[in-house]
């Protein structure tokens, strides 16, 4: 396959970044969107000019890391990881246009590269049942009705790739953070922290500057892993029900 | 120096018990007075990170990846085992301890594989009380399946996700200590170096891969969490960062290394498509269950699915049913996996490299009707279309064997330290607990148990016994040197400006690696594999082209060391793959087969353990040997005929 491949190059956070057009004459239908990055970098590094970064790790659509925003889509025209989009979805001749996830909460380190550790400190604000290793009742005392257990794990698949605040019109991050709100609102496990975990998680996302859901559904057209937006309506209910209900925030210094 | 695995007296069933009893405790005010350093997140840094830091130590954690949660344990598949017993099937802490050191072919230490099956139980409990999705009943409880060939049913699975989903449990356990203070976590960072002082750990040296900036940490112990190494084959199931350069770092100051050329190679991944492959697919072996595996009986080359159909059942050799009628296609992994490769290095291997065979649900379609099919393997179909483009509803896959996992590591003893004081090394960049191969479900089972449930209490015997006013500093020495040291090193590959790209090393180095210490070893191939191993090294450090610069997030840089480290690991593997002429598990010695070619173990001479002593640079390393003694499990020669 021949291909004309558009992508974004900047060197840095603050510096000014620009698109630069490269061709490929031998690309193949059977390689990976990344493998073919892999082989234009290996070109790049012979002609002796700087390789494109970007992220990538397990290459089978579950880590997460993967990005790219291909011809003005998350992951590209399927609704998949990047990592497992091959060339066959492209066409012979065809131009292909390569961009970073594009938020503000999602700054850009290099080229096709950005920081979505705002994901990790939403996470570290709630994201968790607080127990410690050791100490828990046997697995069996904890009854899950299947229904529950099935629509916990359809929340809890997310992957945390940020397509669905690319693929926003503004940069909201309200599907993630709604599957994690949602797997724990359902399962009794989460249900002792479930109000304040709901405003925490809530409040950690404005700080880092997502944008407010307007229910376009673009997230859910693009997540990779088929996250509903159902999600958001629940964690739309946790939150005014936390802000309707007086919880203790803070336990008192303890003891006596 | 002898090694000392620490094993405690007594019968198998009470050593953890009394071991722990034994352990010195740290007074709960004065764990704050003590620095742990991990390094890698997956299920064993999570996990030890999560629990080192609510007994509460200081942690610093640190993964090179751009998120804790993005650690490789969480593309694991299928499941977690633990003796339970849910279903009232027989299982018990003594069978699946049994059965581990059996599927390891006798090459484990009893005393830990046993602690590992009483842990089990608690890794359930845990990640239950955590949300973990698993899979449940209609009555609520947990579900269970039979997973790899096992007798009973003792894997707990959250779809085809398991792996996933127990990994989110301890990020989110290691979430809540990096909100509580007790964490501090380092993303984007990758450790070069540890540092030794009067013989103890005594911290490491990291690279900030987006500023470059090369910096010191020091703390009173160091727990490698790194992973394993099969990215030394560079096409692998390993995601791409996968590496060994923390280990094997950790070996140069001293670690010794277990059982390097034990490594495990997985019968059913989707066949290399070319020369563009970056890394392998594994699918569920589970499809060995209703899939028939088959070549053509003379060798028809380029044959493609499309055509495979068309051909005539005598025409066909469904190779595993013919050599294997009891077990057939549920051979274990390293069996059916040496298999594949017979056939195809006859010629009679299928696809347009003539590397692979084809897995046929034809019969079971036509046995069980296409939705029953669909329902148990419906998203393994839908994975292998969109990857290869065809359609296994209609004709057959196909498959080939890939690295998976290597059950090799730095040696530890009971206590999950290494042989440097203050060095512990955890999961799968430990050696210790899957012998010569692994069972389906145990990885997960390890690396949780290591970092929940061993190490908080092990590590504590050490702090207690050092103390806390046992440190070093970052101003001490020993660290500027390192630092220097980790500096010159990348000044190094920088200036070389040669003409390859560092991918073409590490192909290079895998083709070797898979030739000749791959499925099949002899000790022709493994002295040819040295010869070349040492010329492409020394090529790699006066050819390898790294563009940019070392002061920016420059992934060649990052890679060109991790290669640098493969290249000295896999001259060691093929050395251990010498010293053992025997075949056990994974390791198969051509010279070491029964008359009808089947593998054939060696107790009297090698039943133990080979830890390798780093000498020098390009020195022979030295091998120590640590005996394995067998009180519980009576040794037998394994037959799947």
């Amino acid at each position: 396959m021949k291909i004309t491949l558009k992508i974004w190059r900047q060197k840095g956070t603050n510096d000014k970044g620009s698109f630069k057009t490269y061709k490929m004459d031998h690309a193949s239908p059977d390689m990976s969107f990344l493998e073919m990055l892999d082989v234009l970098n290996n070109d790049l590094v012979r002609k002796g000019e700087e390789p494109v970064a970007f992220d990538h790790d397990c290459r089978e659509g579950i880590c997460g890391m993967c990005s790219l925003y291909i011809n003005g889509r998350p992951h590209g025209p399927l609704q998949t990881t990047t990592c497992q989009l091959h060339m066959r979805s492209f066409s012979d001749g065809e131009t292909i246009t390569i961009e970073p996830w594009r938020a503000k909460a999602f700054p850009i380190i290099k080229d096709l590269v950005v920081d979505r550790t705002a994901f990790d400190r939403i996470q570290q604000a709630g994201g968790y049942v607080s127990v410690n290793t050791g100490g828990v009742p046997d697995a069996n005392e904890i009854p899950v009705p299947k229904k529950i257990a099935d629509e916990a794990m359809d929340a809890a698949q997310c992957i945390g790739c940020g397509a669905c605040v690319a693929a926003c019109k503004n940069a909201s991050a309200m599907l993630f953070v709604s599957a994690k709100v949602s797997q724990f609102a359902l399962l009794p496990q989460g249900q002792p922290e479930r109000m304040e975990r709901a405003e925490k998680m809530v409040a950690r996302m404005d700080a880092e500057g997502f944008g407010a859901c307007t229910n376009t559904r673009a997230c859910e057209a693009e997540c990779p892993k088929g996250i509903k937006i159902t999600n958001i309506a629940r964690m739309n209910r946790e939150y005014f029900a936390a802000m309707l209900t007086n919880y203790e925030v803070e336990a008192g210094a303890g003891g006596d | 120096m002898k090694l000392e695995s620490k094993i405690p007296e007594g019968p198998i069933a009470e050593k953890w018990t009394k071991h722990k009893f034994n352990l010195k405790l740290v007074n709960p005010a004065n764990k704050r007075k003590y620095d742990v350093i991990v390094v890698g997140t997956g299920l064993a840094g999570a996990s030890a990170a999560a629990s080192l830091g609510e007994l509460g130590y200081n942690v610093k954690a640190f993964c090179f990846q751009d998120s804790p949660r993005r650690a490789h344990s969480i593309a694991a598949q299928g499941g977690i085992n633990a003796a339970k017993n849910y279903q009232n099937d027989g299982d018990s802490i003594f069978r699946l301890f049994y059965d581990t050191i059996k599927g390891g072919d006798y090459r484990a230490r009893e005393g830990n594989v046993f602690r590992l099956a009483e842990v089990s139980v608690s890794i359930i409990d845990q990640c239950v009380a955590q949300g973990v999705p698993f899979a449940r009943e209609y009555g609520g409880l947990l579900a269970n399946r039979s997973f790899g060939g096992a007798q009973v049913s003792r894997t707990f699975y959250a779809r085809g996700q398991t792996g996933q989903q127990l990994l989110l449990g301890a990020y989110s356990a290691l979430n809540r200590q990096i909100a509580n203070g007790k964490v501090k976590m380092y993303n984007r960072t990758e450790m070069l170096d540890v540092v030794v002082v009067d013989g103890k750990a005594r911290g490491i040296i990291t690279r900030d891969l987006v500023t470059g900036k090369i910096e010191a940490h020091s703390a009173h112990a160091v727990l490698l969490c790194t992973g394993g190494y099969g990215n030394v084959f560079y096409l692998s199931t390993n995601a791409k960062g996968s590496n060994v350069t923390a280990a094997w770092r950790a070996h140069k100051k001293g670690a010794f290394f277990g059982n390097p050329c034990f490594t495990q190679i997985h019968p059913t991944c989707i066949p290399v498509s070319g020369d563009h492959q970056s890394k392998l697919t594994l699918m569920s072996e589970s499809l060995r269950n209703d899939g028939r595996v088959w070549v053509p009986k003379a060798a028809m080359k380029g044959l493609k699915a499309k055509e495979a159909v068309n051909i005539k059942e005598e025409d066909r050799d469904y190779f595993l049913e013919r050599r294997y009628p009891s077990f057939g296609n549920l051979v274990p992994r390293d069996v059916a996996s040496r298999n594949a490769k017979y056939v195809c290095d006859e010629g009679r291997g299928v696809g347009p490299t003539g590397l692979a065979v084809f897995l046929d649900f034809a019969d079971a379609i036509k046995r069980d009707g296409r939705k029953v099919i669909e329902q148990k393997y419906g998203n393994l179909f839908d994975m292998y279309m969109q990857i290869t483009g065809d359609n296994p509803y209609e004709v057959p896959m196909m498959i080939f064997p890939a690295v998976h996992y290597t059950m090799g590591g730095l040696w530890v003893d009971y206590n999950l330290m290494t042989t440097v004081p203050g060095l512990y090394a955890l999961g799968e960049a430990n050696f210790s607990d899957h012998g010569a191969n692994r069972l389906g479900a145990s990885a997960l089972m390890q690396g949780l148990a290591d970092g929940y449930f061993v190490v908080p209490y092990t590590i504590g015997d050490y702090l207690a016994t050092i103390g806390w006013t046992d440190k070093v500093s970052t101003d001490h020495p020993a660290f500027k040197q390192a630092i220097e040291e980790v500096n010159g090193r990348v000044n190094r590959l920088m200036s070389i400006k040669g003409s390859k790209p560092v991918d073409q090393f590490h192909r290079e180095l895998g083709l070797t690696m898979w030739e000749y210490c791959g499925m099949s070893r002899s000790e022709e191939g493994l002295k040819k594999a040295k010869k070349k191993i040492q010329d492409l090294r020394a090529e790699f450090w006066t050819n390898v082209n790294i563009l940019g610069s070392a002061n920016e997030l420059n992934p060649e840089l990052e890679k060109a060391g991790r290669v640098a480290d493969f290249l000295e690991l896999g001259e060691l593997m093929v050395d251990d793959a010498l010293n053992r002429a025997e075949s056990c598990g994974g390791h198969f010695r051509e010279e070491s087969a029964t008359p009808d070619g089947e593998a054939m173990r060696k107790d009297d001479e090698y039943a133990y353990v080979a830890a390798w002593e780093y000498t020098g640079d390009n020195q022979p390393e030295v091998l120590h040997k640590e005996e394995l003694k067998f009180e519980n499990v009576k040794l037998t020669q394994r037959s799947y005929k």
